[in-house]
């Protein structure tokens, strides 16, 4: 019983204390108190899932499971990475204590961890990132056909922000004059019109029923009305 | 003797040339700094000099406004606080502690405002502003009438939000306690939790994975916390099916939780011995690394049935691409509104906002979790209301003339205030 | 038995039948081709500022000269082809106008993001700025909008040393900052959580008038945003095109001589996206042309 309520007990405290500190501005240190604790419990939480990570990949590569030799790599980028970074090699002198190792700069790319940023991570993730482009024309391609009235609008809308976004809507439309009644139809005056009327409107929709949705969530876990994110018992 | 006398007059007359001469040395530097002041005057001093609680704070904090004769020709400003019993009780001679000495953009314009923090609540502050001149000359100061920082305890400005928070939990709790003695708990048929089932069973079918990723956001985040309850869920049909759950995460809590959630979920339905903890396992915090080892794994392993219920951000395409290509079941759901066209486009169930905060209860099929959505729902009606009766005004006041308008909205005002006694 | 084959039409129907099913990997090479030549073409278009990058503009232009002004760049190295351009011209906005910069960062990597701007932009064009005086880098800081709330109340709650380890009451920019109260300006330049919408609901909303807040985010972020201006956030920035816009004004009015491509990126990539955006055009009425070429056949379109 204790494994359940004494998680419900501090779910519902802190909860609680939160909302309290939005009001009360007396209470706010408390809310930053119960916030400090989640960050040195996520801090420590790091270690459990540095230690998971070890676990499962040795396990792979023990038992040569298909795929064994990602493992092996991460790995080896885990046990370099900390190394490097904890010992600081190759960190540029600080010049406050140029004789102590540690107090060193590693952020440029003359120290290993800086050289490892720079030349591995960042490329990494900028073309992770950059693969959304590709998925992008093939969703869109796949994905927007005109099968009712509300897709086509959906799609003539697409058209217009796509070109609108580029030089190409000023291309089509800036031969139509500002200051006349017609002048809405430029290409800029029509994104602006789709974006902050319809979109806005239909984003702060969606916002609301989120936010009462969240209200919602929120009660029925600090009054342990739903107990399923709790532990077993 | 007349020696002496001589050494007497002689010295006399030394001392005194010499005391002429510090004498003339020192009336030229005279007069050389008073020519200095006569060409460089004390600039204006400040004026209007006072000070101002900070409303709505936990107290210590004060603002300090002034007037700036002449902003042209200040190149700064000095504020000084005056010292407290404890620091003088410390030292006699200081009485007064400079907080604050400013630069020219403090006093571009007439009328400027300093934030003065960490006081003491207990003790009125005094403070005194002298303004910098051009040439680097302090004017006279200007002290303020004493004022003590006051604790606010509750934040009059945010009350309309204190009233629509107690109403909306008012609406769920009173819903929750009508759902357990008997009333209607009727949802609308929610299509993407209808395929829990339908997706689960596929995957045990052709004897492969479900995926479930419980989004890239820590457990602070109410939607990882409305994934791990629906994880919950998905758990107990997969054990029930006896099909295969992996749950990668992205944080090391969130893996905790998930491990928690899944294991609850194979007790409940009579099959613990089916739990394997080694199916959830933490991945790594960076957001494309997680990424990519979710791209690999469902490129390598195939999962029939791909859940994605929590915070996305970038990444959503990618595993809604990804997911499609191997031609497996997508079900999403989240509440980053930017990210649900993406899922739309390309999952084959999506759940938009609020239908992913009801998806636990939904799916739990509990009374009392089913009368909190239904409760929620007289919130949005409170929304929607606002919304029209809000349009309808400024409908109103852009068609009515200013001075209409004007007046209205003043007495409406003048109303409310003294409803709320201000 | 080996199923039937399907029977697609003869000629052009049947084509464009085919077309509508082309595998993927066509389309990532359109798209492959569709950046790639204008980008080494360098195809560049004049860009015409627009309403929320002037009010950007302006807003940094309007505040005394000489300000502390606070920039919190918070993305990391998979958003900086959309926020790098904003953020270099930003830097260059404020280091021409003689304010002096407070640099900080709510993700991990964004300390990283913002050095490469400050070696790049600040200290290349501006060598006679000062670390401690003129600008400082206070780093990332952990806890989210946590640290956002820290800094409404005291610095010293959130920083108490600089990146580099010096103590926060030995840096003669911050000697009079007690509070982000204290700074003119605020911009964040954000590709997510936590970013400009959590300055809004922490800094904004415990202080609305005591600083100027700015954004810079991504397309897909802008959504989230575009309801908090011009009120709570007299400028933004959206995505390539925004900061293409932003870098068009800065440089008209503190234009450089040397290196000039280093604040010109956002225009630099409005080429290969004007291409990609007509390319996805073409696909997206390809694929309803041939959904209706498939109209009627067995099975439909797809």
């Amino acid at each position: 019983m204790l494994q359940r309520t004494i998680p419900m007990l501090i779910l519902s405290a802190s909860g609680l204390i939160l909302i309290l500190a939005y009001f009360s501005p007396v209470t706010v240190v408390w809310s930053d108190t119960v916030v400090a604790w989640f960050n040195i419990l996520a801090g420590v939480a790091f270690v459990l899932g540095a230690g998971n990570l070890l676990a499962v990949n040795l396990e792979k590569i023990s038992s040569r499971r298909p795929g064994w030799a990602y493992a092996a790599i991460t790995l080896v980028s885990f046990g370099a990475m900390l190394v490097v970074g904890l010992g600081k090699w190759g960190a540029v002198p600080n010049p406050a204590y140029p004789d102590v190792h540690l107090a060193g700069d590693q952020d440029s790319t003359q120290s290993a961890y800086g050289w490892v940023y720079e030349y591995v991570l960042s490329p990494l993730t900028a073309t992770m990132f950059a693969m959304l482009a590709f998925y992008v024309a093939s969703a869109a391609f796949r994905a927007f056909r005109a099968k009712n009235i509300e897709s086509i609008l959906l799609l003539g809308t697409a058209f217009i922000i796509l070109l609108a976004q580029v030089a190409a809507g000023a291309f089509l439309t800036n031969w139509i004059p500002e200051g006349e009644w017609y002048s809405f139809l430029r290409a800029e005056r029509l994104k602006e019109i789709i974006l902050n009327v319809f979109q806005t409107s239909g984003m702060r929709a969606i916002l609301i029923g989120i936010a009462l949705g969240t209200a919602a969530t929120s009660l029925r876990l600090i009054l342990g009305i739903d107990r399923s994110a709790l532990s077993k018992g | 003797m007349a020696l002496v006398f001589a050494m007497w007059i002689g010295t006399s007359v030394v001392m005194t040339d010499a005391a002429v001469a510090a004498w003339v040395t020192s009336a030229a530097a005279w007069v050389t700094s008073a020519a200095a002041v006569v060409a460089a005057p004390m600039p204006p001093a400040a004026e209007n000099v006072l000070l101002e609680d900070v409303p709505e704070d936990a107290g210590g904090a004060l603002f300090v406004r002034w007037t700036t004769p002449d902003p042209s020709s200040s190149a700064g400003v000095v504020i000084e606080r005056r010292s407290t019993d404890a620091e003088r009780a410390k030292d006699p001679n200081l009485l007064w502690i400079e907080v604050a000495r400013l630069g020219r953009d403090a006093v571009a314009m007439q009328q400027s405002v300093h934030v003065l923090s960490e006081l003491s609540n207990a003790e009125p502050t005094r403070v005194r502003v002298s303004i910098i001149g051009a040439d680097g000359e302090l004017s006279e100061f200007v002290e303020s009438e004493p004022l003590a920082p006051s604790v606010t305890i509750f934040s009059i400005s945010r009350l309309p939000l204190f009233f629509v928070v107690v109403v909306v939990s008012i609406a769920v709790l009173g819903w929750v306690v009508a759902a357990r003695m008997g009333a209607s708990t009727r949802i609308r048929r929610i299509a993407a939790l209808e395929a829990v089932d339908e997706a689960v069973g596929r995957a045990t079918e052709m004897g492969r994975t479900v995926l479930f990723v419980p989004g890239i956001q820590d457990m602070n985040d109410i939607q990882t916390i409305a994934g791990i309850t629906v994880l919950g869920r998905v758990a107990k049909t997969a054990a029930e099916y006896d099909a295969r759950l992996e749950v990668p995460t992205c944080r090391s809590i969130v893996m905790t939780a998930a491990r928690e959630a899944v294991q609850s979920a194979h007790l409940a339905a009579g099959r613990p011995e089916t739990y394997s903890e080694g199916n959830i396992n933490y991945i790594t915090d960076e957001q494309f690394g997680y990424v990519a080892y979710l791209s690999g794994q469902m490129t390598r392993e195939k999962p029939a049935a791909c859940f994605y219920m929590g915070a996305f951000y970038a990444e959503s395409l990618v595993l809604a691409e990804n997911g499609n290509s191997i031609g497996a079941i997508q079900i999403a759901g989240t509440a980053e509104p930017s990210q649900l066209p993406f899922f739309v486009a390309a999952c084959d169930y999506t759940l938009i906002g609020e239908e992913f905060f009801a998806a636990s209860a939904y799916l739990s099929g509990e009374r009392d979790q089913l009368g909190s959505i239904k409760g929620q729902d007289v919130g949005k009606a409170l929304a929607v209301g606002s919304i029209l009766v809000g349009t309808m005004l400024l409908t109103v006041g852009a068609l009515l003339p200013d001075s209409v308008v004007g007046s209205a909205s003043g007495y409406i005002g003048t109303v409310i205030r003294t409803f709320f006694g201000g | 038995m080996q199923p039937r084959k399907e029977q697609l039409p003869p000629g052009i129907r049947g084509l464009l039948v085919r077309l509508g099913r082309i595998d993927r990997r066509w389309i990532y090479l359109a798209v492959a081709v569709a950046i790639g030549v204008p980008m080494l073409a360098e195809l560049r278009l004049p860009e015409v500022p627009e309403k929320k990058a002037r009010a950007t503009f302006e807003a940094i232009e309007s505040i005394p000269e000489g300000s502390i002004v606070l920039l919190s760049f918070d993305y990391d190295p998979a958003s900086e082809a959309e926020l790098e351009p904003m953020a270099n011209a930003m830097v260059h906005h404020c280091a021409s106008r003689g304010h002096r910069i407070v640099f900080m960062a709510l993700w991990p990597l964004g300390k990283q993001m913002a050095d490469k701007t400050i070696d790049s932009v600040l200290k290349y064009y501006h060598p006679d700025k000062v670390e401690g005086v003129d600008y400082v880098q206070l780093g990332f800081k952990t806890g989210n909008e946590g640290v956002i709330k820290l800094l409404a109340n005291s610095i010293d709650g959130a920083y108490t040393t600089d990146a580099a380890g010096k103590a926060i009451s030995e840096i003669p920019l911050l000697a009079n900052v007690r509070s982000v109260g204290d700074f003119k300006l605020v911009a964040s330049i954000s590709a997510g959580y936590p970013g400009a919408q959590q300055w809004v609901q922490y800094a904004d909303s415990a202080m609305p008038e005591a600083f100027k807040l700015i954004g810079g985010t991504t397309g897909v972020q802008s959504s989230q945003l575009l309801p908090y201006f011009p009120t709570q956030m007299e400028g933004m920035l959206i995505a390539v095109k925004g900061a293409a816009e932003y870098e068009t004004l800065v440089t008209e009015k503190y234009p450089v001589t040397e290196s000039p491509e280093r604040l010109g990126i956002g225009r630099e990539r409005m080429g290969p996206q004007l291409v990609a955006h007509l390319l996805i055009i073409a696909l997206i009425v390809l694929g309803n042309i041939s959904m209706l070429a498939a109209r009627g056949l067995k099975g439909g379109a797809r």
